[in-house]
């Protein structure tokens, strides 16, 4: 691992309660030629593209070929797909730079969540035999682990409202949800889409005057069964981010993938991030949490801190799976 | 800087079968893995990432299963790719696997794709009724027949040609002891007058619809020098995409195969693949569709691959056996077949494919497709390590 690979542009786009106007590729195209504009590329310049997306938001298998289609694939590219968060596309793309064999990525992520019930679609990623018959939805597991944090004393409601109330103005949101979840301390169900330009070396210098540089990059798993976790840790966190090498030196932003208040409580113990730290200071998913895009917008808006001269080391996480089950941690920086 | 050559150590699959009702998914795809692990003489300690591979999360109604899949495949505590590239998927997924190693992120990747159909309806699962999009018909076979009469109009084909590709694979399947249909008794005669089920295709002439899962141990040069197997080493491997459907396309021969191939010979430094490469598994879901890649993948000139499978050429003992393994015709864990064509031909060059072995087969390639002939991913591997 000896390339230097950036971050050259991010994108992304208004995220909506109700886009039942716009299909997922109106949706995503004006994002595409919004990050390629910003560097000046067309897609014959890009080698490699890589897609996060879920069948089971959009409701129908291979979802994803209507994108491809929309994005253009032709003459023929060479391309993937994940079916997991844009992130972990990212992660796919840099790992083919990695390789020698890819100069430019173009990575994009999408989703629609508001065509179906999301917190029933999401209690079909659950253990299909002992847990999904029983339709937990994420908000009712994500209480299960704020209750075991409060219970273990590491935080509070007080605490948690005082997480809600840094992320924009989200008064009026106190009922409770599931309980000790309250309305703010659960992100609000959005589609959107977003895109991010990755690029090697010289060619990310030429691209960009400020490029972010992915320093390091890593992703673990947890066990899926809750009952074998300990809820009030994110050990997976944890080891991505030694083996991406986030506490090699401080960093002065962390755009955290928390979904729910009391994650962020997770997270940053995991993380070791005291109050010198901005956490989110894009708002994150307390204010726009796209499912499937969510991540992936994580590590752009931290790399979009570093275009703008705002970060000098910026730690970028994206989870997926019930109460953080699986956890990315890149480290970008602008130097 | 140049990539780690990466070597596949260790292969394994389950027996495929229509149903597998005694195990769950979680024991469908560990089984395959800890065959692999076990080819490799390695343990789930020795596994430094996990990537995972399967067509659309309806064909089992888990979203996103490898959440799940997580523990039954020794994952906790690294990380896992998913990856899901319609049917070229278990293809591509080893290829993801590969640039791992390749990269030097990882030096050990276990690699696995399955499906177990018989959890849903795959036919259905691919035909959900979308607003305003053109629908895909009922399943695939409805929507790859009129390009196979394409190719038979374009190419004049005689119209048996099908029908001895079928007849060839379902004999090379009772070589292989992991294949799904074993019909001992099966005539030439039989393929032929099998029912219609999507003008030309026949009913002996389709895929079933299985269970099953597959699995690799990819490793750098240091650890294949430690494994108790001769290697296969990776010489090329490639991916292609196009668009589903656009004026100008050739659904017949697409072009996003033809670069994918050209891709795959020019990093092996192969100029003429019928002599060089000794035998291949491709993926062919409709018996039609030997002929068809034979072209597409450059062993044939335009209209004459059919001419090859007419000849023989394509038989197991012929000059360059297709699909000695029995192929997608006797096996179709969708997600898993591409895989399995990979795996199919690292055992053809590691001499270990037992019965249906080619004779001195030294460099193969596997061969996926997926989508609306759209999705390509291929490898060529051989049993001596490339330079670094």
């Amino acid at each position: 691992m000896t390339r230097d690979v950036a971050i050259v542009a991010f994108g992304q786009s208004e995220h909506r309660r109700d886009s039942s106007e716009f299909s997922e590729v109106e949706m995503l195209m004006p994002v595409l030629h919004e990050v390629l504009g910003q560097v000046g590329l067309t897609t014959d310049r890009i080698d490699f593209t890589c897609s996060g997306s879920s069948d089971y938001l959009a409701g129908r298998a291979f979802s994803f070929t209507m994108a491809l289609d929309g994005v253009g694939a032709w003459p023929p590219i060479a391309e993937s797909h994940v079916e997991m968060d844009g992130a972990w596309a990212l992660y796919e793309a840099w790992v083919k730079i990695l390789t020698g064999e890819a100069e430019t990525a173009l990575v994009y992520a999408y989703g629609k969540s508001s065509p179906g019930d999301l917190r029933g679609v999401l209690t079909r990623q659950l253990d299909p035999y002992y847990v999904a018959p029983l339709w937990p939805d994420p908000v009712a597991l994500a209480a299960l682990q704020a209750r075991t944090l409060i219970d273990a004393g590491l935080t509070d409601e007080h605490r948690l409202a005082a997480i809600t109330a840094r992320h924009g103005d989200r008064t009026g949101a106190d009922e409770y949800v599931v309980r000790p979840l309250r309305r703010r301390d659960c992100p609000p169900i959005r589609d959107g889409a977003a895109a991010v330009v990755l690029a090697a070396g010289d060619t990310a210098r030429g691209l960009c005057p400020q490029p972010a540089w992915i320093r390091g990059m890593d992703h673990r798993i947890e066990a899926h069964s809750l009952g074998v976790r300990d809820l009030t840790d994110s050990p997976s966190t944890r080891l991505a981010a030694e083996r991406a090498g986030a506490f090699d030196a401080p960093v002065d932003t962390a755009e955290l993938h928390a979904p729910f208040s009391s994650q962020e409580v997770v997270l940053r113990r995991a993380l070791r991030l005291d109050d010198t730290v901005a956490v989110n200071p894009s708002g994150g998913p307390l204010v726009a949490n796209p499912v499937m895009a969510a991540g992936l917008i994580r590590l752009g808006e931290a790399a979009a801190r570093i275009h703008r001269g705002q970060s000098g080391r910026a730690l970028a996480h994206a989870t997926s799976g019930p109460c953080l089950q699986q956890n990315l941690v890149a480290v970008l920086e602008a130097s | 800087m140049s990539r780690e050559p990466v070597a596949v150590i260790g292969i394994g699959q389950t027996k495929h079968v229509a149903a597998r009702h005694d195990v769950s998914i979680a024991g469908l795809v560990r089984e395959a893995a800890r065959r692999a692990l076990s080819d490799a003489e390695l343990g789930w300690a020795d596994i430094d990432a996990v990537v995972i591979g399967k067509a659309p999360d309806f064909f089992e109604g888990v979203m996103m299963p490898e959440l799940y899949l997580a523990d039954a495949l020794g994952a906790v505590g690294k990380p896992m790719l998913r990856v899901h590239t319609a049917g070229s998927v278990g293809g591509s997924t080893a290829l993801v696997a590969a640039n791992l190693v390749a990269a030097r992120v990882h030096r050990t990747v276990l690699t696995v794709a399955f499906e177990k159909q018989s959890e849903s309806n795959a036919m259905w699962g691919l035909s959900l009724p979308i607003p305003f999009q053109q629908p895909l018909l009922a399943g695939a076979g409805g929507f790859f027949a009129p390009h196979v009469r394409a190719y038979i109009r374009r190419s004049g084909a005689p119209d048996t040609v099908g029908s001895l590709v079928a007849y060839k694979d379902r004999r090379n399947a009772l070589k292989n002891p992991y294949a799904h249909v074993r019909d001992p008794g099966i005539t030439l005669e039989q393929v032929r007058s099998s029912s219609m089920l999507w003008d030309p295709i026949r009913y002996l002439e389709t895929c079933p619809s299985s269970d099953g899962a597959c699995a690799m141990v990819l490793g750098d040069t240091a650890v294949a020098r430690r494994a108790p197997r001769p290697p296969a080493w990776l010489r090329g491997g490639a991916m292609r995409s196009e668009p589903t459907m656009f004026a100008g396309k050739d659904y017949v021969s697409p072009r996003a195969g033809r670069d994918c191939a050209a891709d795959v010979y020019r990093q092996a430094g192969i100029t003429e693949p019928r002599r060089e490469i000794d035998v291949v598994e491709m993926y062919v879901p409709f018996s039609w569709y030997e002929p068809m890649w034979l072209e597409n993948l450059g062993f044939a000139a335009e209209g004459e691959g059919w001419k090859l499978t007419e000849s023989g050429v394509t038989e197991i003992d012929g000059e360059l056996p297709v699909n000695p393994s029995g192929g997608v015709l006797s096996t179709n864990p969708i997600g898993a077949s591409g895989m399995i064509r990979f795996a199919e031909a690292a055992l053809q060059v590691r001499g270990q494919a037992g019965e249906h072995q080619v004779d001195g087969a030294r460099l193969a390639l596997g061969h996926a497709y997926g989508g609306g002939s759209q999705f390509f991913s291929m490898w060529l591997v051989g049993c001596e390590r490339p330079e670094a």
